[in-house]
């Protein structure tokens, strides 16, 4: 559709994502290689959800049209339990590499903490779902025409990339839940972030009715937004204290020598 | 997006003019819009509030006037479409009025109250149009379900209810079809010759193909120039017609009826020939590229003047040419002559006009000579004649201008010569019918032949046993005129040409590639209806010389897959031996360097890369931007809260990670 949806669409989808990176995972070089090792499970677990796709797919009837949609749910619902999977896979390696980065480093605490690990290995699975989601839908709204010759709605690049904004910010705030709950043993709350991720991913089949989806979708970024908040140590106290400017008391109060 | 077939426009530049330039290198885009008749071409040329638009013709009206104001109006026009239909107007040409008015013989030296057409008009329903330059491309569409597609897609979203401008999204056209030559034949030549890189790119082609010739008695084909004592009639036919799209061009009535009735007549003087044989020698000659300036033409009669062919001009006693010969039962044929030339007494005619004439006894036409003193019609003649005075007559169907109302023109098809099967046959029994038109043809093909043995010396008493074979002309028109891929076609062509036969006619444009199936078809038909069949494996028929009684200086061995025996499954393919050769049809310009030629053709064709369409929906510019005016504030608003948090990141994120500094 042009050069300026192109550049819509993309700040839109990434541009909550690229901020994040700007500001917090850029200037720590180990921040970054976690980043880019999350992506890569992320990746992973594409993989094997695409080939078990695949081979179902090649096997099944691929004439009936009912087989087909009970395959794509299928599809759905093993690619969500795999992402899963690999995010706990990961978690299990962060927390085995930890001892040893000890080990290795100088000082005496960690490096990274492991909740920092945790915000950072779910925007590596955002970064690299979201590109998957995005970038074939980029590449084609460069050209100079828009969908719908065939009847389909006029909307889909915009709730694309508005989808993968919601896709991308949910990933960081699940892995932040995930991480928190693996390290509490909460394990129900594990099962509440998967159970979300399924739901969300069950809400696109409701497209083209983009404001079905959208709508519960950003509920649902909003309220596991919050959890994670609390898991990662924010309150409503501090909320309110950043917010009414009052903190510059607090800070100055922190840091006068005890 | 949705891509469609489409054939396309016309790439052609010529020195001095440019016609028919191209769209831009990523393609011409614009909204839809069906014309309905020449008042609505307001609507994109001035009223319609989104241009550019893209025009789709139906072919009634593609005319000279809807295109000439589309090409005032270019910049808000970005294409043209037109849908050719199955059936076929009143009348259209789109070449000149005057054809080849500048290469032929008549200029302000020669008869200059004959040139530029000042006495006849040849074709008078031409308008021109192939030869005019547009700044969009111009393309073809079939009339088939994509059609209905764009029509559809038009209905839906660009009809403007009542005057008011229709609502986005439109529906929109993209055409690529960029051409890489620019300007004129001098500067894409000069273009060619940049070497810089490893692989220079070539911008441009000369158009041309190969002259088809064969004779009575065998020529050497290495020994050249001036032949003692030897004269010979030249009859001549050309092979080659355009359109003003590029793949449609099929000239039935300008250029089929006259060649294959020239190989009817070579034909049915094989026997005769071979029985008593004539006086002089009779060569048949079939040019390529006359439609561009008489390429095919201009090149023999030039190689005959430097020595580079088997006779030269001296050599030639009489030429007889067959023009537009799409004749029905009781209407009479021409005998058209260059009237300077017989003033000046220069030459003689008469004789050959008293064998043509004498020779339609028993026929059911006549042959007369036209009542004005008018010039030759755009012929091959025209060439020989530019070299040296010639006895020589053209033969045609139109006392002055041409009956042709299709004249170049992609209706000038089997229809137009009234060739018609009854219904109920299939392609095979269709092959074999004779049909009113191929029993017509056939008798011109007579007269020709008898005329051209009289001529050529012949036994006066064997004349009336020459007859051309009625069967062998009703299959050559249903192969050129309906499909090439039939069971006598594949009999007489080589084994690795067959894959040119197709379920269609095949294209007559004389092109670039070296390649055009009419000259191979022509070849292959000249070969075996006038040469002999021989006993020869393939392998001797590769390497004749090793045999004691045959020459390939003298002949040429073409091994054919001759037809399929009733019980069998393999070809009972044979080796042919004729006289009859290729000889390289490319302009002198091309070959002396001489690009800016005023005496030859210096057509030459456009190098591209691909050529496409496809048609989607484009939205409005408001949409567009305030999806961009959405991302950008998106991306502000979270590297705003991005940055906040993370300068507050110690205060938002204290309770559990630093206990020990809560001081409350």
């Amino acid at each position: 559709m042009t050069a300026s949806v192109f550049f819509g669409c993309t700040f839109i989808a990434f541009g909550p994502a690229i901020a994040l990176f700007l500001f917090t995972i850029a200037r720590d070089p180990l921040r970054v290689i976690f980043l880019i090792a999350g992506a890569f499970f992320w990746l992973c677990s594409l993989l094997l959800s695409s080939l078990v796709w695949f081979i179902t797919v090649q096997i099944s009837n691929k004439e009936s049209s009912s087989q087909q949609k009970g395959l794509l749910i299928f599809g759905v619902v093993l690619s969500v339990l795999l992402q899963e999977t690999f995010r706990f896979g990961y978690y299990k390696l962060l927390k085995k590499a930890n001892e040893g980065l000890l080990m290795l480093s100088a000082e005496e605490t960690m490096p990274i903490s492991i909740r920092q690990l945790a915000y950072v290995s779910g925007l590596g699975f955002g970064f690299m779902s979201g590109a998957f989601s995005m970038v074939n839908i980029l590449a084609d709204s460069v050209g100079p025409g828009t969908i719908g010759i065939h009847g389909d709605s006029q909307h889909y690049f915009l709730s694309s990339a508005f989808m993968t904004m919601a896709i991308i910010l949910l990933h960081m705030f699940w892995g932040v839940v995930f991480f928190d709950s693996c390290e509490k043993q909460h394990w129900w709350s594990l099962a509440v972030v998967v159970i979300s991720h399924l739901l969300v991913s069950c809400l696109t089949f409701q497209n083209p009715q983009y404001v079905g989806s959208l709508v519960p979708t950003y509920i649902i970024v909003f309220l596991v937004g919050l959890w994670a908040f609390f898991c990662s140590g924010g309150s409503l106290r501090n909320l309110k204290l950043c917010l009414t400017c009052k903190d510059k008391d607090f800070l100055l109060a922190n840091h006068r020598p005890r | 997006h949705r891509f469609i077939g489409g054939d396309s426009i016309c790439i052609l530049r010529q020195a001095f003019f440019l016609s028919c330039v191209s769209a831009s290198i990523s393609g011409d885009t614009g909204v839809i819009h069906v014309l309905e008749s020449e008042a609505d071409l307001e609507w994109p040329l001035s009223k319609g509030p989104n241009p550019p638009y893209m025009v789709l013709l139906e072919s009634s009206l593609f005319t000279r006037s809807i295109m000439m104001k589309m090409k005032n109006e270019s910049n808000r026009v970005a294409g043209v479409a037109v849908v050719v239909p199955n059936t076929s107007p009143p009348e259209f040409s789109p070449h000149t009025t005057c054809p080849n008015e500048n290469t032929g013989v008549y200029s302000d030296n020669y008869g200059p109250n004959l040139a530029h057409c000042n006495t006849t008009v040849w074709n008078p329903r031409g308008n021109g149009l192939s030869y005019e330059e547009f700044d969009f491309p111009v393309f073809s569409l079939k009339e088939d379900n994509e059609t209905e597609f764009i029509k559809q897609c038009y209905l839906d979203h660009n009809r403007a209810v009542n005057g008011s401008a229709p609502q986005y999204p439109l529906c929109a056209m993209q055409l690529f079809s960029h051409m890489h030559a620019v300007t004129n034949t001098p500067t894409c030549m000069r273009r060619n010759d940049i070497n810089f890189s490893i692989n220079p790119e070539m911008v441009c082609d000369p158009l041309g193909d190969y002259n088809v010739w064969g004779s009575i008695r065998p020529y050497n084909d290495t020994v050249f120039g001036h032949k003692e004592n030897e004269s010979v009639v030249i009859a001549a036919a050309r092979l080659d017609s355009r359109a003003f799209f590029w793949e449609v061009s099929t000239g039935a009535e300008g250029s089929v009826s006259g060649f294959v009735t020239l190989l009817a007549a070579a034909q049915a003087l094989r026997e005769v020939t071979h029985e008593a044989p004539p006086t002089r020698n009779i060569l048949f000659a079939f040019f390529q590229g006359e439609t561009f300036d008489y390429i095919g033409s201009s090149r023999m009669v030039y190689d005959m003047e430097n020595g580079k062919f088997v006779i030269d001009l001296d050599n030639i006693h009489s030429v007889l040419e067959i023009g537009q010969v799409a004749v029905h039962s009781g209407t009479n044929l021409f005998l058209h002559s260059d009237p300077v030339s017989r003033r000046n007494n220069t030459v003689n005619d008469e004789n050959l006009v008293n064998n043509l004439q004498s020779s339609t006894a028993g026929l059911s036409f006549l042959l007369v000579e036209p009542n004005v003193s008018q010039p030759l019609p755009p012929s091959s003649l025209q060439r020989f004649l530019r070299a040296q005075p010639i006895p020589g007559i053209v033969l045609a169907d139109h006392e002055s201008a041409f009956n042709n109302r299709y004249y170049e023109s992609f209706y000038d098809n089997a229809a137009n010569l009234n060739l018609t099967y009854p219904s109920d046959l299939s392609p095979e029994e269709q092959l074999e019918f004779v049909t009113d038109t191929a029993k017509s043809l056939t008798d011109v093909a007579t007269v020709v032949a008898r005329a051209l043995y009289k001529q050529a010396g012949g036994n006066e008493s064997l004349v009336n046993n020459i007859k051309a074979d009625p069967k062998i002309v009703t299959q050559m028109l249903y192969g050129f005129l309906v499909s090439s891929n039939n069971s006598w076609f594949q009999a007489v062509m080589a084994p690795e040409l067959k894959n040119i036969l197709k379920p269609s006619p095949p294209e007559y444009y004389v092109g670039v590639a070296m390649s055009s199936t009419p000259t191979r078809l022509v070849q292959y038909l000249l070969a075996n209806l006038t040469g002999a069949a021989t006993n020869l494996t393939q392998s001797q028929c590769q390497k004749p010389d090793e045999l004691p009684n045959e020459s390939r200086q003298m002949y040429s061995y073409l091994w054919v897959q001759g037809i399929v025996p009733p019980n069998s499954t393999e070809r009972d393919s044979f080796c042919v031996r004729a006289s009859v050769r290729l000889t390289k049809a490319v302009s002198p310009a091309f070959e002396l360097g001489e690009y800016a030629s005023k005496d030859y053709s210096t057509w030459t064709e456009s190098r591209w890369k691909f050529i496409k369409a496809r048609i989607f929906l484009v939205a409005s510019r408001d949409l567009e931007m305030l999806t961009l005016g959405v991302g950008v504030a998106v991306l502000f608003t979270s590297l705003l809260v991005t940055y906040f948090i993370s300068t507050k990141a110690d205060v938002l994120f204290s309770s559990t990670r630093e206990p020990a500094s809560a001081a409350y």
